[in-house]
């Protein structure tokens, strides 16, 4: 599709425009910016204005020395890699879990007839808006009594229940495949599990994509989900870990931002790799409300 | 000749997982909001006792419902507003789009963990970058965090750094305008700002409405970014209705008066979202 911008501008126009978004840029970045630079500083440099009503200046950014070593500091103080480690295993789980399950849900709703389709199907739109707060103290309380507090299983098993918003985001690419393919399937003698598998399933690839990068970021940042059930320093994720870290080690600053880097880091990247997925699963998302 | 059961069976996942998980615990809190309940030994039912102390006996109750009003009512507009400010700014021809839209997205998606870390440094009153520049306007900066009049202030300001998912979705509406639309306005002798007012608002309210109600329905369950950077301080100043939600029931397992507070948070959510809706048809367009 061709961009429609509506304002043709002229060169001053135009200049003018850069203008104000170069500066917009600067509170978009710095924070980031300051973040890596504060990880790879000296503590005297980080320290130096203390109590001096310092004035910020351009050089300021610059660490002088590059410290490298904040960072492998930084993971002896806490267990970064394993941290990292728990945080990967939580989030493929977590991708296969969600992924899988709603594709079964989505085809169920996308392609099957039966009765109380439709109403279930609302019912299903109507649970996306559901504060979690109001259910969260009885699935506490469930986990507790089946003696999972403590281990990682509240924070995979419901996963594969399906989540509502995948289950709506493939519904609506399942029912755009041509139905002759499914029928000439059938023809062939293939059930239904046959043609959700081998037919549906390898052409919804792109949608299933947009599922997983959004669910393994959703585990990746899960703060709330270890915060409840994890109370061993064994099991903590990346995200945990690092306010267990500032909480306990908060003037640490270099080494904090250096474990602040190394979770952030990858998400950028990943999104430098999946530009397109991201995009525009983001788009989708708040297009058709 | 399909069996009956065979969508069942596909639906299957979902419709046990919204018994155990949905339907039940949405019940079965309702139940726990008549009781005095800490987890470890049965509920104990004392009818409305936990209603009449949150409403005639809990000023923090108030206040932290205050607190999250007054975060909908300013941050949800001003970042509905920003981000389509930059999507406005982003959907005229020039060069370097992506690159703009690159700096102005991530920010987005850095978890809110780190973001919290990180604006927790930067907002440090001696030593951190927000003060150090207005410094070099030989401005002293407040001790934001610390400060019980910029705590929350701060939260805002923080919140506005992360615009730039909403202005993604923004950017997606602009991009379907029609092109004749703004042909037609042109033809009428509308000039670049009332084309801007009259067409391009007008046919994005549909995406405005959705992030309206979904920045409303995410306010009231603000937590993470509390719970991290000022755990409700100063002097309660940032105490949110979630944060003080959490810490009755995990803190003190005061459950079954957690469970009230999530009803009446659920009855506001409602009420609110209803409320939007109704006056939706004042203001959202559909195109034909």
């Amino acid at each position: 599709m061709k961009t429609s911008a509506p304002l043709r501008l002229s060169r001053a126009q135009r200049l003018l425009v850069h203008g104000v978004l170069v500066c917009l840029c600067v509170p978009f970045i710095m924070p980031l910016l300051w973040m890596l630079s504060t990880s790879l500083k000296t503590d005297d440099q980080i320290f130096a204005t203390e109590g001096r009503q310092t004035a910020i200046t351009l050089t300021s950014l610059i660490p002088r020395p590059v410290q490298w070593s904040n960072y492998a500091r930084a993971a002896q103080t806490v267990p970064l890699a394993l941290y990292l480690k728990n945080t990967l295993f939580l989030c493929a789980a977590n991708v296969i879990g969600a992924v899988g399950s709603s594709a079964v849900v989505a085809y169920g709703f996308a392609r099957i007839r039966f009765r109380g389709r439709e109403p279930l199907f609302l019912i299903l739109i109507a649970t996306m808006a559901l504060p979690g707060q109001v259910t969260m103290i009885p699935v506490f309380a469930l986990f507790r009594a089946l003696g999972w507090y403590g281990t990682y299983l509240p924070l995979i098993v419901p996963a594969f229940f399906g989540n509502a918003f995948y289950i709506f985001l493939l519904r609506q690419f399942f029912r755009t495949l041509p139905e002759d393919l499914a029928e000439a399937a059938r023809i062939d003698g293939a059930g239904e599990w046959r043609i959700f598998w081998q037919v549906s399933l390898p052409l919804a690839r792109p949608a299933l994509a947009t599922c997983a990068l959004f669910q393994f970021l959703g585990t990746w940042n899960d703060f709330f989900g270890p915060l409840l059930y994890i109370n061993d320093p064994n099991r903590y994720t990346l995200a945990y870990g690092l306010q267990q870290f500032m909480s306990s080690y908060g003037g640490e600053w270099a080494q904090l931002m250096a474990g602040a880097c190394i979770f952030t880091l990858p998400v950028i990247a990943l999104f430098f790799l999946a530009q397109r997925t991201f995009i525009q699963g983001i788009a989708t998302t708040g297009g058709k409300g | 000749m399909r069996k009956k059961w065979v969508g069942y069976a596909f639906i299957s996942p979902w419709l046990i997982g919204f018994t155990v998980f949905v339907a039940g615990p949405f019940l079965l809190s309702i139940y726990f909001s008549f009781t005095r309940y800490d987890v470890v030994s049965p509920p104990v039912w004392v009818g409305l006792a936990n209603y009449r102390k949150l409403f005639f006996d809990d000023p923090l109750f108030w206040k932290s419902l205050g607190i999250t009003f007054k975060y909908a009512l300013v941050a949800v507009p001003v970042g509905i507003a920003a981000g389509l400010g930059l999507a406005l700014l982003l959907n005229l021809e020039i060069r370097g789009i992506s690159v703009y839209r690159t700096i102005f997205y991530i920010p987005s998606i850095v978890p809110v963990v780190a973001t919290s870390v990180v604006f927790v440094w930067i907002l440090n009153p001696q030593i951190g970058l927000v003060n150090g520049l207005l410094r070099v306007f030989g401005i002293v900066g407040p001790a934001w965090l610390q400060d019980t009049t910029w705590a929350f202030w701060s939260l805002v300001f923080m919140s506005l750094w992360a615009v730039g998912g909403g202005m993604i979705i923004y950017l997606a509406g602009l991009k379907d305008v029609p092109m004749t639309l703004y042909e037609a306005a042109i033809i009428d002798g509308a000039g670049p700002l009332q084309r801007t007012w009259h067409v391009t608002l007008p046919m994005i309210t549909p995406v405005i409405f959705f992030n309206l109600i979904m920045g409303v329905i995410g306010s009231f369950q603000y937590f993470t970014q509390a719970y991290i950077m000022t755990m409700g301080g100063p002097e309660d100043s940032t105490h949110f209705y979630a944060l003080y939600l959490f810490n009755r029931a995990w803190r003190y397992l005061d459950m079954g008066y957690a469970s009230a507070m999530a009803w009446i948070l659920f009855v506001v959510v409602m009420f609110f979202t209803i409320l939007i809706f109704r006056t939706h048809k004042r203001w959202v367009h559909y195109g034909n």
